[in-house]
């Protein structure tokens, strides 16, 4: 893998709250590369070490071969050119027009006014907001603004783009539109895009990768259908499964969740099973999702108490290669 | 008893309050952004310079005006060579206002989101770009409002300046109105006051309407 980010044992702390306790990361050229923990893990910490918002006490950050600690205040100036960054609340200069925002990173290189503004109308045809380029932000939906912030971040070119929350202040919908768009600069420019995040739908629409951050480590990290199919750790199966975790109430350690991955849609697996133990089984949770362009499904079975009838369904998914996971109550 | 008397000190007063508002403003915004620039959150944290920057403006702004006016008199002499008239009055009223001006302008400066600073040091920009093209732009609202606010301030600075002889309408009402008991005069410069103290609020709030674009209905 050629990696843009290298992240070595990367600690922080705010006082005596530790944020990061030894993180490493290793981020490849060209992914979208995912970060997703819940709210104080200290994942958007960890997202503004990478471009030095945020000096870290201890550890290496490597970016595109250039250690950031070395630099003087105007290489890091420079450096940071090469990143663009996106917020949750989308940071747009509320004085300024739609084009003025764009140009602005421009206006800071000192370039000159006819060339930033004909990059920075590029940029926002490449948004879809060309008409909008003399309103100013408050008049713009979040969408809208988060589109504009996605323009300013790429006026200069960088090679990667980071995402803080960059979703979470959006509806449904507009996430959808705005991960769409990232994902279609991704691919048109080869930008690296790292995507912080507490939603896992955010990290299965558009992450190859994932890492998954725990109490300011890293739990797991892995391709995110790996991570889907045969996750290691419990904050992963705690992402994984929705939020009103059925699993979460004391049910009787006979749980299974069957993964499947869309190969094998022909066969009523479930009914089989039943027939095969001669006991009902019960059904849980169930749902499909979409990663990397794959369907993914999941069902989350509580097996009968009886341990012949348990051992039967459970040899039935062994015979036929049915991917599942011993679920245990917590 | 003449309209020439209060053109004259309508004049004199509008004259002092302008270019004072104008100095005060011109001492007071750098002091305001190094107030904001240094203080704990600030772009360059700096506690010593942040106390004692903050500790003598406000003993500058806790000394009352009228004692100002008095114990600057033979530094106004030294500035600019006598301490009568509305020219020297400036002197005083610089100096009296612009404590307030700078902590108008650290007040209007913190009122910026600090995710707009964020933004833009992620963009590379240096603090000095980030003072002149973040905080000072994003600030212009509220910058706008506090100068008609201190504007009005100098203005009625600019009246007990009246009694050390500072001319305009301050004079012409201790003169006439507190010496010769002549209610009349003294009733018409304060409605003088009132009017301009009017103008110049509701020309500040208009202005700011006008140029603030955070609002959706403008």
């Amino acid at each position: 893998m050629d990696e843009i980010i290298k992240i070595e044992n990367l600690k922080k702390s705010f006082g005596s709250l530790t944020v990061l306790d030894g993180v490493s990361l290793s981020i490849g050229r060209g992914e979208i590369f995912g970060v997703i923990g819940l709210s104080g893990a200290g994942k958007s910490t960890l997202i503004r070490c990478i471009n030095r918002l945020e000096k870290p006490d201890g550890g290496r950050i490597v970016v595109d071969g250039q250690d950031l600690a070395l630099l003087s205040p105007s290489e890091l100036q420079r450096a940071r050119r090469k990143m663009g960054m996106i917020f949750q609340q989308f940071n747009l200069l509320s004085q300024r027009t739609v084009l003025k925002n764009v140009r602005f990173p421009l206006e800071l290189e000192g370039i000159s006014r006819e060339s930033a503004n004909a990059r920075a109308r590029e940029l926002l045809e490449l948004v879809g907001l060309s008409d909008k380029e003399n309103a100013y932000p408050a008049l713009l939906s979040g969408g809208q603004q988060q589109r504009v912030a996605i323009a300013r971040a790429l006026a200069t070119n960088p090679q990667v783009l980071l995402c803080d929350e960059a979703t979470s202040a959006l509806d449904q919908r507009t996430t959808r539109q705005i991960l769409d768009l990232l994902q279609s600069i991704n691919r048109r420019f080869n930008i690296t895009i790292v995507i912080i995040t507490h939603e896992m739908r955010v990290i299965e629409t558009v992450c190859g990768r994932v890492a998954i951050i725990h109490e300011s480590r890293i739990a797991e990290e892995g391709a995110v259908a790996e991570l889907f199919k045969q996750p290691k750790t419990a904050a992963a199966r705690e992402l994984i499964l929705p939020a009103a975790n059925p699993l979460s109430a004391p049910l009787s350690n006979s749980c299974v969740r069957l993964v499947f991955d869309g190969t094998q849609t022909e066969r009523p697996i479930v009914s089989e099973m039943v027939l095969c133990c001669g006991a009902p089984v019960n059904i849980l949770f169930a749902d499909t999702k979409q990663i990397e362009g794959r369907t993914f499904g999941q069902l989350l079975l509580q097996l009968p108490d009886d341990p012949q009838a348990q051992a039967a369904a459970k040899n039935y998914l062994v015979q036929n290669e049915i991917h599942f996971i011993e679920e245990v109550a917590v | 008893m003449s309209f020439s008397l209060f053109f004259e000190g309508l004049l004199q007063t509008l004259y002092m309050v302008g270019v004072s508002t104008v100095l005060a403003y011109l001492i007071g915004l750098p002091l305001g952004v190094l107030l904001t620039v240094t203080g704990r959150n600030g772009l360059m944290p700096h506690r010593l310079l942040n106390v004692v920057l903050g500790f003598v403006i406000n003993i500058l702004r806790s000394i009352p005006f009228v004692i100002l006016l008095v114990a600057l008199i033979p530094f106004t002499r030294f500035i600019v060579g006598t301490s009568l008239g509305s020219t020297a009055t400036i002197v005083p009223l610089v100096i009296g206002s612009a404590p307030f001006v700078a902590r108008m302008v650290e007040s209007s400066l913190k009122e910026v989101d600090s995710g707009v600073v964020e933004a833009a040091r992620s963009m590379g920009a240096s603090n000095f770009q980030i003072i002149c093209k973040v905080l000072i732009p994003e600030a212009k609202p509220q910058l706008l409002l506090g100068s008609a606010i201190a504007a009005v301030t100098i203005l009625g600075y600019s009246t007990m300046a009246g009694f050390v002889g500072g001319g305009g309408l301050g004079t012409i009402a201790i003169n006439y109105g507190y010496h010769r008991y002549d209610t009349e005069t003294m009733l018409i410069t304060v409605a003088l006051l009132v009017v301009i103290v009017q103008i110049i609020q509701e020309a500040g709030l208009r202005l700011v309407n006008r140029i603030d674009k955070r609002k959706r209905n403008t």
